[in-house]
């Protein structure tokens, strides 16, 4: 993303809607709007050069906590309707909000070929291992013994493990963040929207009514990732695969050209008719 | 040509795969274009994905024409591989000839049946004389001969689309065309076509799939975003590179919920954007379709129908995909869904649905189909007409800017991405005027009022439908059963009978009041439709106060109407 050096200054409260979020006492996710304001007011981001995309989950709920363009958009779908919007807005700077099961579950499709594609965005991925908003049923990353009422004694079924689906995938920017740490969360923030193309960020961001063993729990497994970050496809590989889920900070970094098809013209249509006429 | 031959004309050619049936049914439509006849073409393809059997499906006429007649004057056969699974759609009678090479062996069963008179000509021993030479050249040659068009028409068309590059090529299809021409000449003559007036009007060459890509880039379509599926595939194709163009760009989508996705957003980033599919695709896209309703995101989705419900005959069209384009959302959720009525009419037609979408900011769906999206036609140039997008944008003004304002006319300003002071939250839930979240009960119904006021206020002006004509019965109809009504009407009209047409090229919102003044005095309604269960019959009945008696026609794909078949009709309701 191209970052100009605007002529102003911008607080972190710049960014902030009047309207009142939703989310429980707790939820990581405010933390996860606090770092959203910091990064943009760190880039000095005119709030109106912003969008944020979201698709439904609790997490997908920040676009209207902003001060920025946002889209609300239907459960999934969140990077396709951003894809258009930065494609055919490639001026924008553009976020997308999304949780694990919106993002990992209904919308996996899309996850693949966003990475693949590697449109300029960054995606933001609010991860608690639990469905917030439907209240309490397992996700693509819950532990195979968490008891809900769905899914007595645990799905038995290994989560997966969405940085490295990225990586396979083609993901230019890999990043795991904590929410309980705001700063750190924001400067990662920072990081993916100046990278070019597509930028995953995982946020765990634990939900304190569904899964009220996160709060303190991750507290105490967050570390910072003790290899420095790299740009090597096998090494990220390898430290992907045998990853705990809990190292945090750059964890690939890549150099692939964003996908930005452009016009080649701007002619009047007309000239198109040519082709029928005989 | 001479003055004295038919109207219209109707031939196809037949051939396995690689016998270049397709390529020579382009050069005979151009050929007759050339010498100032309009003309139709149509293929029919077995269930192989390249080469097998085929068949180009071809009418000439000197009036237009746009849809297929009741039979075939000429079927020429390069083979008879299993060219039978086209019985059913190659209608031959006892005046009907056939051309087939002896070699071929013997007729299929639904050609001898028909009675048609079966002459022999030696087209793949004649080619053999010719180095390079080929059998379809030398079955074109026959086929001109026989129906009355000039060789040199026929070569003319052949050096217009090899280019100069190629003089060899076009040698030896002068040749080929001259030795089946001489074959055919010792035959009894058939049906040929009179000739045409003088050609003084601009033509075009153009199947309603390109109409529609162009319709909708003059309209304003900036950005595209679609996934590939038979019938509509050919817009994206036509579009992608003539969309760069003109400004603008095609997303190749990972599939259909990506691609309303998709155009979602760039429409909200203020591009006009549409995508094309068929029924399987619009399935998918169904539940964003109500995010656009909700959100009041512009955007435009050709449907290109093919017969269904699920993977149905995707080569083959019906009109059978009403009921889920007008009532597949869930909630209520108003939009406008539009049909063209034949391969010119896609053009305005798409022209038409984006300027909709974009002064009512609402998600159109233009229904077309495979029988007007896959033929190709040559017809008058297109009058050009006016409407481009018009989107209402909001530039700056009232604070706090109101996204979802409850205007008099129901469409409210729109601030677009990078406007000072417009940042909002578009949103599928149910929200405010500033489009906040809200579970409110007076915000839910005004908000569903408001979306509902400004489709019902809107001037549809004389767009709305096709009428034609005056009498005490009307026949009324949508999309591709149009022009095989029409041409059976005019017939009727012929010996007398006086039939008024309304064809609906807005199909939602309803027009109770538009059309209970077309229908003023009319005693009789015959509804024509291809659907096997009336979908366009109940919808009417639904929501208009249809006069006098009201006979219900329609059937399902994949066989098109015929005008003869619709004569049947007319005349068995009385006429
Ligand atoms: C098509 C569809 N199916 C199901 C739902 C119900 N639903 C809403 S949010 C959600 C899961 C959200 O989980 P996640 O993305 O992890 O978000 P969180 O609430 O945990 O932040 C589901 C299943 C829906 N809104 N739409
Ligand atoms: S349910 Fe969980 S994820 Fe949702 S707001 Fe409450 S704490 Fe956050
Ligand atoms: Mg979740």
């Amino acid at each position: 993303m191209n970052i100009q050096n605007n002529e102003r200054a911008f607080k972190p409260a710049e960014y902030k809607s009047a309207v009142k979020p939703v989310w429980c006492p707790g939820c990581g996710d405010h933390s996860v709007l606090l770092s959203i304001q910091r990064a943009l007011a760190e880039l000095a981001l005119p709030p109106e050069e912003v969008a944020v995309v979201s698709g439904i989950g609790c997490s997908s709920r920040i676009p209207a906590y902003t001060n920025c363009y946002g889209f609300h958009g239907v459960h999934g779908r969140s990077l396709a309707l951003a894809t258009g919007l930065k494609v055919a807005r490639p001026d924008l700077t553009v976020l997308v909000a999304s949780g694990d099961g919106d993002g990992f579950s209904i919308g996996g499709n899309h996850f693949l070929h966003a990475c693949r594609r590697n449109v300029d965005l960054t995606y933001i991925v609010m991860d608690n291992r639990i469905y917030g908003m439907t209240k309490g049923q397992p996700s693509p990353t819950t532990e195979p013994d968490w008891d809900t009422a769905i899914a007595p004694g645990g799905t038995g079924l290994s989560p997966f493990h969405p940085l490295v689906i990225a990586l396979a995938s083609g993901a230019n920017y890999i990043a795991r963040a904590f929410s309980g740490d705001i700063s750190g969360c924001a400067k990662l923030i920072v990081d993916a929207i100046r990278s070019p193309g597509f930028s995953f960020v995982q946020i765990l961001s634990p939900c304190v009514t569904f899964r009220p063993d996160q709060q303190k729990g991750w507290k105490d497994f967050i570390r910072p990732a003790m290899v420095p970050e790299t740009d090597d496809h096998g090494r990220a590989a390898r430290r992907l695969m045998t990853d705990d889920g809990f190292n945090i900070g750059v964890l690939f970094r890549g150099a692939r050209p964003p996908y930005q098809p452009q016009p080649l013209d701007h002619r009047d249509p007309s000239h198109l008719e040519a082709e029928f006429v005989l | 040509m001479t003055q004295t031959g038919q109207e219209t004309i109707s031939v196809v050619l037949t051939g396995s795969g690689g016998a270049g049936v397709m390529t020579a049914g382009q050069t005979l439509l151009d050929a007759a274009a050339s010498l100032g006849l309009y003309g139709l073409m149509t293929r029919s393809t077995g269930p192989q994905i390249r080469g097998g059997e085929a068949a180009a499906l071809l009418r000439f006429g000197r009036r237009p024409v746009l849809s297929h007649g009741d039979r075939f004057d000429l079927l020429v056969a390069l083979d008879f591989e299993n060219i039978s699974r086209f019985g059913a759609e190659i209608p031959l009678g006892a005046s009907s000839v056939v051309i087939a090479d002896p070699a071929a062996g013997d007729p299929p069963e639904f050609v001898v049946a028909s009675g048609a008179r079966i002459v022999h000509v030696e087209l793949a021993k004649l080619a053999k004389t010719i180095p390079g030479g080929r059998i379809s050249m030398v079955a074109l040659g026959a086929l001109a001969q026989m129906i009355g068009l000039p060789e040199s028409a026929i070569v003319g068309a052949v050096a217009a689309s090899v280019g100069k590059k190629k003089p060899d090529a076009i040698v030896t299809s002068e040749k080929a065309v001259a030795l089946g021409a001489a074959a055919a000449a010792t035959l009894t003559p058939g049906a040929r076509i009179a000739a045409p007036d003088r050609l003084d009007s601009e033509r075009w060459s153009i199947t309603g799939n390109e109409a529609t890509g162009y319709g909708a880039i003059k309209g304003g379509i900036r950005f595209v975003a679609g996934y590939p599926i038979t019938p509509a595939t050919e817009i994206l194709e036509w579009m992608a590179p003539t969309l760069r163009q003109c400004g603008g760009v095609l997303v190749q989508a990972e599939d259909e919920l990506a691609s309303i996705n998709m155009i979602i957003g760039s429409s909200f980033g203020g591009a006009p954007s549409l995508t094309a599919t068929a029924g399987p695709g619009l399935s998918l896209m169904i539940e964003s379709l109500g995010l656009a309703v909700a959100s009041e995101t512009p955007l435009v989705v050709v449907d290109v129908m093919r017969s269904g419900p699920s993977t149905g005959i995707a080569t083959k069209s019906e009109q059978s995909d009403l009921n889920i384009a007008v009532n597949g959302l869930h909630g209520d959720a108003p939009h406008v869904v539009v049909a063209p009525t034949d391969v010119s009419d896609c053009l305005l037609t798409a022209q038409w649905a984006t300027h909709l979408a974009e002064s009512l900011q609402t998600p159109v769906i233009m229904l077309s189909d495979q029988s007007i999206g896959q033929a190709r036609a040559i017809i008058d140039r297109p009058e050009d007409v006016a409407f481009t997008a018009t989107r209402d944008i909001w530039t700056g003004g009232e604070s706090p800017y109101l996204r979802y304002g409850l205007t008099d006319s129901g469409v409210s300003a729109m601030a677009i991405p990078g406007t000072p002071g417009g940042q909002h939250t578009a949103d599928g839930l149910t929200h405010n005027e500033r489009g906040t979240p809200s579970s409110q009960a007076h915000d839910h119904v005004a908000q569903l009022d408001k979306r509902q006021r400004k489709l019902e206020n809107f001037d549809y002006s004389d767009h709305w439908a096709e009428i034609d004509g005056d009498g005490e019965i009307a026949v009324v109809t949508w999309g591709s059963s149009t022009a095989p009504i029409r041409e059976a009407i005019a017939a009727a009209r012929d010996r007398g009978a006086k039939i008024k047409l309304i064809a609906l090229r807005l199909i939602a919102p309803a027009q109770p009041q538009k059309l209970a003044a077309a229908l003023a005095g009319v005693k009789r309604v015959l509804v024509i439709e291809q659907s096997h269960s009336g979908q366009f019959w109940r919808y009417l009945r639904a929501h208009y106060d249809l006069p006098g008696e009201v006979t219900p026609i329609f059937r399902s794909g994949p066989l098109p109407f015929r005008p003869g078949e619709i004569g049947g009709y007319l005349a068995h309701g009385g006429l």
